[in-house]
């Protein structure tokens, strides 16, 4: 055990290097993002859904209106309120929230994800 | 208690029997629904298997189709401004007699016949080889009005179906076609690259109860509706005309027809 004090030193710094993301990050946790509304958004007061529902199940929402709209050509939407949307991305939800810089990235560049929709779909339909 | 072989096995059979059912009764719970229903809309239009008929009599020139598949070309958003022949995207186009209907050419022909320019689009055949090639469904033939669409969403972009198309119906976006669209239609989106893009019926504009729009382009010349409706403008174009299709001889049974 002539190397003992060259071991510690060296688990001494791994073990400092290994935590180096958790210690230097820490209480610096970013805040979550505020999302702007468009003034037609907050004219409109609630989504196609409930506000809850859309923050947790825009996704899943939009996965069937892609699935409806495309394989089947079912493009109307009707609410729990019995109110009738037309099922398209750029074309009904875009038009509300024509921010997509302050609206949508804000959060999914805070989750870090990073949907490929607008590679198609056009983020602003009517070039507000 | 003592435990025999007998028990255990009992035990374990119980215990199966409640595993398996949980998610069963988790979609009956699911079941209930979210509270909100799709439908399609009420002007939309509806066949069981959408048809066309160009009368080639009606489009002599180069100018007579041109504003056609202008039409096309805008709603849809197609990119015109790619200048390599290899990577252009075209969803309706025009061509001579000899490549529209190499199986129909005689050596000496009606010259008018020959001169005139065809308009060329999907055939949306009513047994389609590209959607039975499509590893991933995404091209496929919807069931409610024989429409032979894409699913952008789910195309892999192996082009396939580019090398089953006997019609070269479809193009590949080789690369980012948003630079090169020339006429920008917010409503209808773009492609990306790497998918497969082919003519669609205008499925979007039927839902809401239009008419394609090389058929609304075309001043008449091009007539479209359901090919098993007896009294569709169609069948009615049919009963009354000689018409041909192409490459007919390989069964995938086009639904495009030309009066000649």
């Amino acid at each position: 055990m002539k190397d003992k004090n060259m071991i510690l030193a060296g688990l001494v710094v791994f073990i400092v290097v290994i935590t180096f993301p958790f210690w230097f990050n820490m209480g610096k946790a970013a805040p979550a993002p505020e999302l702007e509304l468009t003034a037609k958004a907050k004219a409109a007061k609630t989504c196609v859904m409930p506000t809850a529902f859309m923050t947790a199940e825009h996704m899943q929402l939009l996965d069937v209106w892609r699935h409806n709209v495309v394989r089947s050509g079912e493009r109307m939407f009707v609410n729990a309120d019995g109110k009738l949307f037309d099922m398209s991305l750029s074309n009904t939800c875009l038009d509300c929230h024509s921010n997509k810089e302050k609206f949508c990235d804000r959060c999914h560049d805070y989750a870090s994800v990073d949907p490929y929709c607008w590679d198609c779909h056009i983020d602003n339909p009517k070039g507000e | 208690m003592k435990n025999s072989r007998r028990r255990f096995l009992q035990i374990a059979g119980v215990s199966a029997l409640g595993l398996g059912a949980k998610p069963v009764l988790n979609a009956f719970a699911l079941g209930g629904g979210k509270g909100y229903h799709v439908a399609s809309g009420e002007d939309a239009l509806t066949a069981e298997q959408w048809a066309m008929v160009i009368d080639t009599r009606k489009l002599q020139t180069a100018e007579a189709v041109e504003p056609i598949i202008e039409a096309c070309n805008k709603i849809h958003n197609i990119p015109t401004a790619i200048d390599n022949k290899n990577h252009e995207v075209k969803w309706i186009w025009e061509d001579h007699y000899h490549h529209v209907f190499p199986d129909k050419t005689n050596k000496f022909l009606d010259e008018a016949v020959e001169h005139k320019p065809f308009l060329l689009l999907c055939n949306h055949c009513e047994n389609p080889p590209c959607c039975r090639v499509c590893p991933t469904k995404a091209t496929f033939k919807r069931e409610s009005d024989g429409i032979v669409l894409m699913d952008f969403h789910r195309c892999i972009g192996c082009r396939f179906c580019m090398a089953a198309c006997p019609f070269g119906a479809r193009s590949f976006n080789f690369r980012d076609p948003r630079p090169f669209i020339e006429a920008n239609n917010k409503e209808f989106p773009t492609r990306m690259k790497g998918v497969v893009e082919k003519c669609n019926f205008c499925a979007e504009r039927l839902a809401i109860g239009k008419m394609p729009a090389c058929v609304e382009a075309s001043n008449g010349a091009i007539a479209f509706g359901d090919l098993y409706d007896e009294h569709s403008v169609v069948r009615e174009l049919l009963k009354e005309n000689y018409t041909i299709r192409r490459k007919q001889t390989l069964g995938t049974e086009p639904s495009v027809y030309y009066i000649v």
